[in-house]
């Protein structure tokens, strides 16, 4: 098939055009991304209900989280995404080494961003906070069964978290030699550009997982 | 391309990313303020909005994009509010039956 | 549109030298292939397969309802036989059939394309239903799970003894094939028509196809977190619904059917689609209110994610919500009713051949109206307290998936057999199987309704003896429909031997898939095509003059 088309490199047979090609790529992208917003939809329903019904649990269980290692988890994802925004910038002007520094750079503020995430489960274990059989509260003993659901809730949004950067830092991994071989051209990089999109997406959640699960206890609430 | 144009290109994504970072340490500040039920997540909701409108309409280009990408996004975020919504239909009106309080 | 003339000439009526099925031949031809048409049979065989499996749950299930004892499994098997035969029968049968089936075939076919927009996505949604299927085999031969196909919780999570996580898991990664499927699809009708296809030149199948698409691509996300939380609360214990940690089952439903009602769009809408092209072509006309029925796809698939509440009336939900519900519910009434007189006011006064796809088309229409206006029923507050978890629920959604959803598909399938093919099957036969599935059908599930009013609860079976005559008459009915299932096997099978060839457009009929040679080549056209005609412009001909090779075979 790629004969039929050998005159057009990497259009594929069934589009008349890049255009067409590009249009359906980006489109196809953010129709995924529809997808992955409705996908963690049911986890941020399920922390809304859980939260109106039991507030002041929240409040407790967010204060067993350390916001400093959120605040700087955050940081780290900001600067994750700014880096994939040179890669994808310099795939647009075709420029081989600005595409891997810049997937380089996502790649090490994404492993960052994993490490402290390892390290802060470690200790949530340590804390016999891992919701289940080993789940263990040792405060306030009548928030104690709604403090495991709070940390249900965290360890499932902040996991499924980690899972996207995990898959998302696979596919890095996969494009970094690609990359170097330049194979992405200023006519035809819509792969990088569209897993852009994914990585950014995977900012976005975690915009809205901090403020909610570490910072909602702060501020004292109605507890104290 | 020239020395000019790279750096102007470089420019307004600097500039998203330090917005981004001063929004971080805004929602930081404002949680230690008690702004009371429900006004303190409302302003974080506000800060996060905020901060995922930067990225969507600047990272991801939809600023200056097609209407079909923009209806797309509008797609999802419409989805989630659907789910939110009726949802809470429910719960906000059901007969208190949970109670978050010391029990004996 | 030439095509009706052309089908008289005898060169139309042999098939071409080179079609998609001859392009390539062996295992890995089909295996690898990311040719939409192939993708297309590759799931007619698999869906089929697990069709007859669900087929063979609903054969135990009625064999053991024959006698009011439970005699022939025990209890603990009867949960599981129903619970299985719904997973079979909507997540591998049902949900993926049109779409996946005749939507892969024909939507780039029907728009001017020469194949979806991503091919190699398309083959991986083959693979993932695969493996979303084998695993739940691998759950089924082991067992099984008794939980019923709906999982609530906390049973599914803490008690059951059966083999929900990997069933879960099975669903959940069939999941990804709706998706896949939808997302292509979406893309496809976006940015793939032939030029001059604009959005009121589509044909109403595309449309409805659109709708579909949109719910899977928004609804199905939302069960997959939904079955992960379930298999994290079930295997880790990490309690999301657990009422030990002041968890709430009853969130679980929400999210549960958050999805699967509007699933019951995704089942039902491509059928309506088909329907509207098989009246408008057998009716020799124009479909009446062309933008209208359009439109309500649309509707109904926007409705369809305001009304799952009403499957949580008696669950505990907040009267004020159940209210919204009911309210919202109603609502889809009217985008349904759109289509059905339509439908009508397209056959009155429509020079109508009773060809078997019009059987097909006629059945559903009548038992879809009868599903529909039940389920208006069973949105009323009222009357659902009094028939809610009966048979009577058993009936109405059965009108509307099988009366409804399968009639289509199989009205479809014997519509575009000798597009697909390039053959013709048995006119005798066909029409005795779509007469056998009517009539069956009816038998099978109308006196459930009068069983549901009289009190017979659904998922239980050992009943009162009174209730014995109805279910025999049920039993018997399943039997005439299992006769009208099977013989499409027979002749299709056997047309792809002994059929006489189609030709291009066997039906006379309009639309961009009838100027493709029967079997299509493998990018479909020879040249994209431009669509200079607005859709349906049917002229009653009569028979005489349009069929000229049925005449032969059949005599007018």
């Amino acid at each position: 098939m790629a004969d039929a088309h050998a005159h057009a490199p990497g259009l594929a047979h069934h589009f008349e055009s890049y255009e067409q090609q590009k249009e359906s790529a980006f489109l196809g992208m953010w129709i995924f991304l529809a997808q992955e917003i409705m996908f963690f939809s049911g986890l941020f329903t399920c922390y809304l209900v859980y939260r109106v019904l039991y507030p002041h649990a929240f409040l407790v269980g967010s204060r067993e989280l350390d916001w400093r290692i959120g605040a700087a988890n955050t940081v780290v994802l900001l600067l994750s995404s700014f880096t994939m925004v040179v890669a994808v910038l310099g795939a647009k002007q075709g420029r081989r080494k600005m595409i891997v520094l810049g997937l380089l750079g996502t790649l090490l503020f994404g492993g960052i961003f994993l490490g402290v995430k390892v390290f802060e489960y470690g200790s949530k274990w340590e804390h016999h906070l891992v919701p289940g059989p080993y789940f263990e509260w040792h405060g306030d003993p009548s928030v104690g069964r709604e403090v495991e659901l709070f940390f249900s809730l965290y360890f499932g949004m902040t996991g499924m978290h980690a899972l996207h950067m995990v898959i998302g830092m696979g596919i890095m991994l996969v494009m970094l030699p690609l990359a170097w071989r330049g194979k992405w051209t200023p006519q035809n990089h819509n792969f990088v550009e569209g897993f852009g999109l994914y990585w950014h997406f995977v900012d976005i959640v975690w915009i809205f997982l901090f403020p909610f699960l570490y910072l909602i206890g702060l501020s004292g609430g109605s507890s104290h | 391309m020239s020395e000019h144009e790279h750096h102007s290109l470089w420019k307004p994504y600097g500039q998203v990313l330090v917005a981004l970072l001063v929004l971080t340490v805004v929602t930081v500040v404002a949680a230690n303020f008690h702004f009371g039920t429900p006004w303190s997540d409302l302003v974080a909701l506000f800060i996060a909005l905020s901060k995922a409108a930067l990225v969507v309409a600047f990272f991801m280009h939809v600023k200056g994009s097609t209407r079909l990408i923009k209806f797309a996004v509008w797609t999802g975020v419409i989805g989630i509010a659907i789910f939110f919504a009726l949802t809470l239909s429910d719960y906000a009106t059901r007969v208190i039956t949970y109670v978050d309080a010391p029990r004996m | 549109m030439q095509a009706t003339a052309s089908a008289a000439t005898p060169e139309a009526v042999r098939p071409p030298r080179h079609h998609y099925l001859n392009v390539d031949y062996g295992l890995r031809s089909w295996l690898l292939t990311t040719d939409h048409k192939r993708i297309g049979i590759l799931y007619l065989l698999s869906i089929t397969f697990f069709f007859a499996v669900g087929g063979i749950y609903a054969t135990l299930i009625r064999l053991e309802l024959l006698t009011p004892q439970g005699d022939l499994v025990s209890s603990d098997t009867y949960n599981r036989l129903f619970t299985m035969h719904g997973v079979m029968m909507i997540f591998f049968f049902l949900v993926p059939s049109i779409p996946a089936v005749l939507g892969n075939f024909l939507i780039p076919l029907m728009i001017g394309a020469k194949d979806v927009a991503f091919p190699k996505l398309n083959l991986a949604s083959w693979y993932m239903y695969m493996i979303g299927a084998g695993l739940t085999m691998y759950s089924l031969l082991h067992g099984g799970v008794d939980t019923g196909w709906t999982f609530y919780t906390p049973f599914s999570s803490s008690y059951s003894n059966s083999f929900v996580a990997a069933t879960a898991l099975g669903i959940f990664v069939n999941g990804f094939s709706s998706i896949f499927t939808g997302l292509n699809f979406l893309v496809t009708i976006h940015r793939m028509r032939a030029p001059g296809m604009t959005w009121f030149r589509l044909p109403l199948f595309i449309w409805s196809h659109y709708a579909t698409s949109l719910i899977m691509v928004l609804g199905t996300p939302v069960l997959a977190i939904t079955l992960v939380l379930l298999f994290l609360e079930r295997v880790f214990q990490i309690g999301f619904f657990d009422p030990a940690l002041g968890g709430d089952p009853v969130l679980f439903q929400h999210f549960f059917w958050f999805y699967s009602h509007p699933a019951v769009y995704i089942m039902i809408l491509p059928s309506l689609g088909v329907i509207s092209e098989i009246v408008a072509a057998f009716a020799r006309k124009p479909i009446f209110g062309y933008k209208f029925v359009a439109l309500a796809s649309m509707g109904i698939a926007i409705l369809g994610f305001l009304v799952w509440g009403h499957h949580l009336f008696l669950s505990s939900q907040s009267a004020y919500a159940a209210l919204v519900f009911s309210v919202l519910t109603m609502l889809i009434a009217v985008p349904s009713a759109i289509k059905v007189f339509n439908w009508m006011a397209t056959l009155y006064r429509g020079s109508i051949e009773y060809s078997t796809p019009m059987f097909y088309a006629l059945g559903f229409i009548g038992l879809f109206t009868i599903g529909g206006l039940t389920g208006l029923m069973l949105g009323t507050l009222g009357i659902d307290v009094h028939v809610h978890d009966t048979y009577f629920v058993v009936a109405h959604f059965h009108y509307i998936m099988v009366g409804g959803a399968l009639m289509g598909y199989l009205g479809g399938l014997h519509y575009w057999w000798p597009k697909i093919t390039g053959r013709l099957y048995s006119g005798f036969w066909s029409h005795l199987s779509a007469l056998l599935v009517f009539l069956g059908f009816n038998l099978t599930f109308f006196p459930q309704f009068i069983l549901g009013y009289l009190g017979m609860p659904r998922r239980y079976h050992v009943y009162p003896p009174e209730f014995q005559v109805l279910h025999v008459l049920s039993t018997a009915g399943a039997s005439i429909l299992a006769v009208g299932y099977l013989l499409p096997m027979v002749y299709f099978i056997w047309s792809l031997k002994y059929g006489d060839y189609a030709g291009r457009n066997p039906w006379g009929a309009v639309g961009l898939e009838w100027q493709a040679t029967s079997p299509p080549a493998l990018h479909n056209f020879e040249e994209i095509p431009v669509v200079d005609f607005e859709p349906y412009q049917y002229k009653g001909a009569p028979v005489a003059q349009r069929l000229p090779y049925r005449i032969a075979k059949y005599g007018a």
